[in-house]
């Protein structure tokens, strides 16, 4: 069992995501008994399941490293299967698909030993060469490359990204840096979701410029710019609080999540609509399935994962 | 001995079926308050999977688990003794013959019987599994039981993905979210052919709520 002893300032932040969870609770609470006539269901549950998400997140943080794992793998599993429950795939690769399934475990495996290496390559080079070749020797080569690309890009996006955020966890201690890999899986994943709701805010509030029309019409200039800001700016507040970043590296720390963010956004809404379908699953009640949930973890753990590891560690 | 059958009943539906239904697979569920809360009811569904029982078992809460019987063909599921047992005792099956063995027997007799003892009866009239995610004709035995007790609701179940999950003659699960649409129920309509044609109509558009993704 890998155990782990969390620092107080993650302890802290967890109860911060309380204290906002509160929040927004009680302005949900105000909002519907001042306007009676107006619909909230949707804002309710969303955030009675933001309660529920936060609350397994707390957990897993909390138990220990394993835990920490087998949940962010958990994650893996559903986002997977939520994938291949929505594209199309073919009746011949059921048993290349229960593969596709077997990398997760192996995947975390590597990275509660702490092989690096192999949890670096294992997805883009062995699984990238391995499916291909399963697929031939059962031989249906109508639709083959659709097959092959389809299944490969969702495993780098759902289990080759989204463990970067497990590794994080394993990086080595450093000096005068106490919050450790949980205190970076906080930042990170804390500054990810606040800029989905900052850059939502900001195109409410001031929207006009559409910024990618043809795959996400409601996004704007002004949500994406507004977001940016407010995300660097609380990057800059929380990084010496959970992590070792200098004020000028919380600086670009926060443009690569901001901006990652966005781009993981809209990358798995032009998935959407390539498929036709709004939400990705019904998972999470108010939110959609859990693709749309960690849309924009895709892109900013692996871009964050990267520039502290060749930074610090 | 039947006690011990009633737990290994019980622990199978409360704790393998749930793991495997909730866990490996997951369910889009639309329309759950249309599902029966009492007996008797007759539920028809489409039929890909061994799943799709389990996954229809699944849906009605547990204090309904004892008047719950899908019925299935007794010459497949009584083959032998282990699964006669399996079949019987722990998934609940209604046996039915396919053909009658004498003159004038009428093979749908248990049914009655059972629905007169106010079960919960699980009914998949495209026979047997068929092809995985195609729909097969519906079979018309349906329709001379709801002529015998047409004041039975008849809910309208459809099933999509468990096909994919675990088809006719493959043992391997591969996990995916599947989708479950429950329809308004239906009564008798008058005649036999009329409430086939609402059935399938029904079915049908079920099918269209849905958004699948072709599995060729």
């Amino acid at each position: 069992m890998l155990s782990t002893t969390l620092n107080i300032n993650v302890l802290w932040s967890l109860g911060g995501l309380y204290a906002i969870l509160v929040g927004a609770s009680l302005i949900s609470v105000f909002l519907k008994q001042t306007n009676p006539d107006k619909n909230y269901t949707e804002l309710i549950q969303r955030i009675k399941s933001w309660w529920i998400m936060i609350t397994l997140f707390s957990l897993a943080m909390v138990l220990s490293k394993t835990v920490s794992l087998i949940f962010f793998g958990l994650i893996s599993f559903l986002a997977l299967k939520e994938y291949l429950s929505i594209i199309p795939t073919r009746r011949a690769d059921r048993r290349v698909l229960f593969w596709a399934y077997l990398a997760i475990p192996i995947q975390y495996y590597w990275i509660s030993i702490e092989w690096y290496g192999m949890f670096i390559i294992f997805i883009p080079v062995f699984m990238f060469l391995y499916l291909p070749m399963r697929m031939v020797i059962i031989g249906e080569t109508k639709n083959f490359l659709q097959a092959v690309g389809t299944l490969h890009w969702g495993l780098m996006t759902l289990v080759f990204s989204i463990s970067h955020l497990a590794y994080l966890l394993m990086l080595p201690d450093i000096d005068g840096f106490d919050a450790g890999g949980a205190g970076l899986v906080l930042f990170l994943v804390f500054l990810t979701q606040f800029n989905d709701v900052a850059q939502y805010v900001w195109g409410k509030l001031f929207g006009k410029h559409k910024i990618v029309p043809k795959v996400s019409p409601n996004k704007t200039w002004q949500g994406f710019i507004g977001g940016v800001f407010t995300t660097t700016v609380f990057a800059v507040l929380l990084s010496s609080f959970l992590t070792p970043l200098s004020i000028p590296m919380a600086i670009v720390a926060g443009l690569i999540i901001s901006i990652a963010g966005f781009i993981g956004d809209v990358t798995i809404s032009a998935l959407k609509r390539d498929i036709g379908v709004k939400d990705s699953g019904s998972l999470l009640p108010g939110h959609g399935g859990i693709l749309d949930r960690i849309d924009s973890l895709t892109y900013t753990a692996p871009l964050f994962f990267h520039f502290i590891y060749y930074y610090y560690f | 001995m039947d006690v011990i059958n009633k737990v290994l009943r019980f622990l199978f539906y409360t704790v393998i079926v749930r793991i495997v239904v909730l866990f490996v697979l997951g369910l889009n569920i639309r329309h759950r308050e249309k599902l029966p809360k009492k007996g008797p009811a007759i539920i028809v569904a489409n039929h890909n999977s061994h799943l799709d029982t389990m996954v229809l078992i699944s849906l009605l809460p547990l204090r309904l688990l004892s008047i719950i019987q899908p019925v299935a063909a007794m010459d497949y599921f009584l083959k032998n003794r282990l699964l006669a047992w399996f079949a019987l005792k722990i998934i609940g099956i209604l046996p039915l013959k396919r053909k009658p063995d004498y003159r004038g027997e009428d093979i749908l007799s248990p049914i009655y019987d059972a629905l007169e003892n106010n079960r919960i009866l699980i009914f998949f009239p495209e026979g047997s599994r068929g092809e995985p995610e195609k729909l097969s004709n519906f079979k018309a035995g349906l329709a001379k039981i709801v002529q015998q007790h047409p004041d039975i609701p008849v809910i309208p179940v459809l099933l999509h993905g468990l096909g994919k999950s675990l088809p006719k003659g493959e043992a391997l699960l591969v996990p995916f979210f599947c989708d479950v649409f429950i329809g308004d129920a239906m009564t008798w309509t008058g005649d036999r052919k009329s409430f086939m044609t609402l059935l399938e109509q029904s079915m049908e558009g079920l099918a269209e709520e849905g958004h699948f993704s072709s599995w060729e």
